[in-house]
């Protein structure tokens, strides 16, 4: 019988093998899929978050839990797919258009996919109409954006406004983060959201998505 | 390979250190000073104060382009009348272009002319010494994997370095980014390998092909190639230590790592003043004795660190790293910048005129921040040289930043035992790890890139950018 705690623990722990492993076992077991899910893993990647939050942990323990999550995800997901059942929602990421930083956007990336959202990401760079295209065509719930820059920031006011004018506005919340992003400013724009840490970014996904 | 560093001349297992006694490694003195400019010496006796300064959030684009000239105008112009007013004696001035200035030199070299002729405006009428750093943004990244050597980004790249001294500019420096593509996903996971193959392997690659160009250059035009900064790795480091997001004994070893890259700046011809976002600095001035630009706390404006007093003590130039153009109570920002760095640079230069003096507050410098932060720690002008002495053994750039890792852990380590750096508990396990990773480095570079080549499957980089085989 599969060891549940061990597989929390190697979820905390980043150990990927062992998380997916454990899965694979429990699943050959029989357990539901669902209840791993949220009773296991999600609450693992929860306790990281939280971890992260209390400087007990820093962003690579965070990463390495968020890759191990994804390969448990990689073996789960196809079954919740059968049953009908979807990912906590679908989001869209990247950095705006004249921004190539990107370490911020992939440690948010990676904590929404440990907290069990599908994530679309856009790369750097990436031109307002790329980000419509990606809405349309994937049918995501959220838009995240990333800057850098007090330069390229304006970007992000840019998006929302081909987000309106393309008629895909209503369809999705907005969040926004990056170094000289504030609540102010996400305000000010029409963001839906703010965060400014990777597992507050979670937090704020969660929210947008059941409101 | 190690024939190759060695045909480029780079090769330092026979150097000695260029300063070795700690109590020649002192602020405002350099061994080889640098003249430029409207009268400007740099290193030669007293520090300088270097403002820099950047445009507020807005976009650049040809509709904004007026605006964002009469940007640059009000901030030279003010800065320049506050400069008189507080008797600046010598002003250095660095411009460094934003991407779209880059990308479309004619842009970068438009503002460059704007900021030489008043700063040749206001030498006229007031006397103020001053030269003009540009530097340009390196915008070889804009494409994912970055081409290093070829392909329109480095063509505009390499048009702003040829057009820079017509332009008005004095010197050059670049934050170049060769490495980079592999070294921050390293930082992400603290990876100690990958970081030490950007740092070791592909960044001094990237420098030798990139400063050869610089210094080229600046040669054939009659300006001075100055340095570079490992901005883009250890600052990065230093800046997510900042948040805790990485561990700051991580930073503190990342920093020193970066030591040979920036070095091959001056390898390639490079005499500085060394960027001032480039903490590792001190290691410039011990090892190549060129004066350095430093920024600390004020360059608080810009990015937060644990280094305010300490990056000052072995300063040659003193800097704000970059400011935006916005209205504050006293006065714009730039020009508020310039005020604490040009009362900084008084409180040095009194103390500069005697030797005791100088001494006495560089240790304090020093004393004020090296206990609280192994990023701190690293810069003591002491255990600079300690680990300064140690990368000159080496005979490549691979085998140098190895010896500055593994030098580094045993120091911290040690300090960490006696009660000399502080690190906090929940770091200690990550010395422990360091060591293990740092311990198991091959030593040759060609076996370190056997090994790395399989991990390195997932990044994206191109490996013939650097000279390597794909």
């Amino acid at each position: 019988m599969t060891d549940i705690q061990a597989l929390y623990t190697a979820v905390l722990e980043g150990d990927a093998p062992a998380t997916r492993e454990l899965v694979r076992q429990a699943l050959q077991e029989g357990v539901d899929p669902q209840k791993l899910l949220d009773e296991t893993l999600i609450p693992a990647m929860d306790e990281v978050g939280r971890r992260f939050e209390t400087n007990e942990y820093f962003v690579p323990e965070l990463l390495v839990a968020a890759r191990a999550m994804k390969g448990a995800l990689e073996l789960i997901r196809p079954l919740l797919a059968v049953r009908g059942a979807e990912p906590a929602g679908k989001v869209v990421i990247g950095t705006v258009r004249g921004d190539l930083h990107d370490i911020g956007k992939n440690l948010v990336a990676a904590m929404l996919e440990g907290g069990g959202f599908e994530v679309i990401d856009l790369g750097v760079d990436v031109p307002p109409e790329k980000f419509v295209a990606a809405v349309r065509e994937q049918g995501a719930q959220i838009v995240a954006m990333s800057a850098l820059l007090t330069t390229t920031m304006p970007g992000m006011k840019t998006v929302i406004e081909a987000l309106e004018q393309n008629g895909v506005r209503p369809k999705v919340k907005v969040m926004v983060g990056g170094a000289p992003v504030t609540q102010r400013y996400a305000d000010e724009i029409g963001a839906d959201g703010f965060s400014d840490n990777a597992s507050g970014a979670v937090r704020v996904a969660r929210s947008l998505v059941v409101v | 390979m190690k024939e190759v560093w060695r045909k480029e001349g780079v090769a330092q297992h026979e150097q000695r250190l260029a300063i070795s006694d700690p109590d020649d490694f002192v602020f405002g003195q350099a061994p080889f000073p640098v003249c430029c400019g409207r009268g400007v010496q740099i290193g030669s006796g007293k520090v300088i104060p270097e403002i820099n300064f950047t445009l507020p959030p807005m976009e650049i684009n040809p509709q904004t382009w007026p605006d964002v000239r009469q940007q640059y105008a009000e901030i030279i112009e003010s800065v320049c009348t506050r400069a008189v007013a507080l008797d600046v004696a010598d002003l250095l001035v660095e411009f460094e272009t934003l991407p779209p200035m880059t990308i479309h030199p004619q842009w970068g070299v438009e503002i460059t002319r704007l900021l030489a002729d008043t700063l040749a405006a206001y030498h006229e009428k007031y006397g103020l010494q001053s030269a003009l750093r540009l530097t340009p943004n390196d915008c070889r990244d804009q494409e994912r994997p970055p081409r290093m050597r070829s392909g329109p980004y480095w063509d505009s790249m390499v048009q702003l370095f040829h057009a820079a001294a017509d332009a008005g500019a004095d010197l050059i420096a670049i934050e170049s980014t060769g490495g980079k593509e592999v070294c921050d996903p390293g930082l992400m996971t603290a990876d100690l390998w990958q970081v030490v193959y950007a740092l070791g392997v592909l960044a001094p690659r990237d420098m030798q092909f990139l400063w050869r160009e610089i210094v080229s250059a600046c040669r054939a035009t009659g300006i001075v190639p100055s340095g570079d900064t490992a901005c883009g790795f250890a600052n990065t480091a230093m800046a997510l230590a900042e948040q805790r997001l990485l561990p700051r004994v991580f930073a503190a070893v990342v920093r020193v790592a970066s030591v040979p890259r920036s070095q091959m700046a001056y390898a390639m011809g490079a005499v500085g003043p060394s960027k001032d976002c480039a903490y590792e600095g001190p290691y410039m001035k011990a090892i190549a004795g060129v004066p350095i630009s430093m920024e600390g706390r004020t360059a608080a404006c810009a990015h937060l660190s644990p280094l305010g007093n300490i990056a000052q003590a072995v300063c040659d130039c003193w800097s704000n790293e970059s400011v935006q153009n916005v209205r504050l109570l006293g006065a714009s920002a730039p020009v508020v910048s310039l005020e604490q760095l040009a009362y900084d640079c008084r409180l040095l230069n009194v103390a500069a005129r005697s030797r005791e003096h100088a001494l006495l507050l560089r240790d304090w410098l020093v004393a004020s921040d090296a206990v609280l932060d192994p990023q701190a720690f690293v810069l003591r002008p002491d255990v600079v040289l300690q680990i300064a002495g140690e990368i000159i053994q080496e005979d490549n750039p691979y085998r140098q930043v190895r010896r500055a890792v593994q030098t580094t852990l045993t120091l911290l380590r040690a300090a960490h035992r006696d009660g000399r750096v502080r690190i906090p508990p929940v770091e200690v396990r990550w010395l422990d790890r360091m060591e293990r990773d740092a311990d198991r480095l091959p030593d040759t570079e060609t076996a370190f890139c056997e090994a790395m080549h399989a991990f390195l499957q997932d990044v994206s980089y191109l490996p013939e950018e650097y000279g390597l085989d794909a």
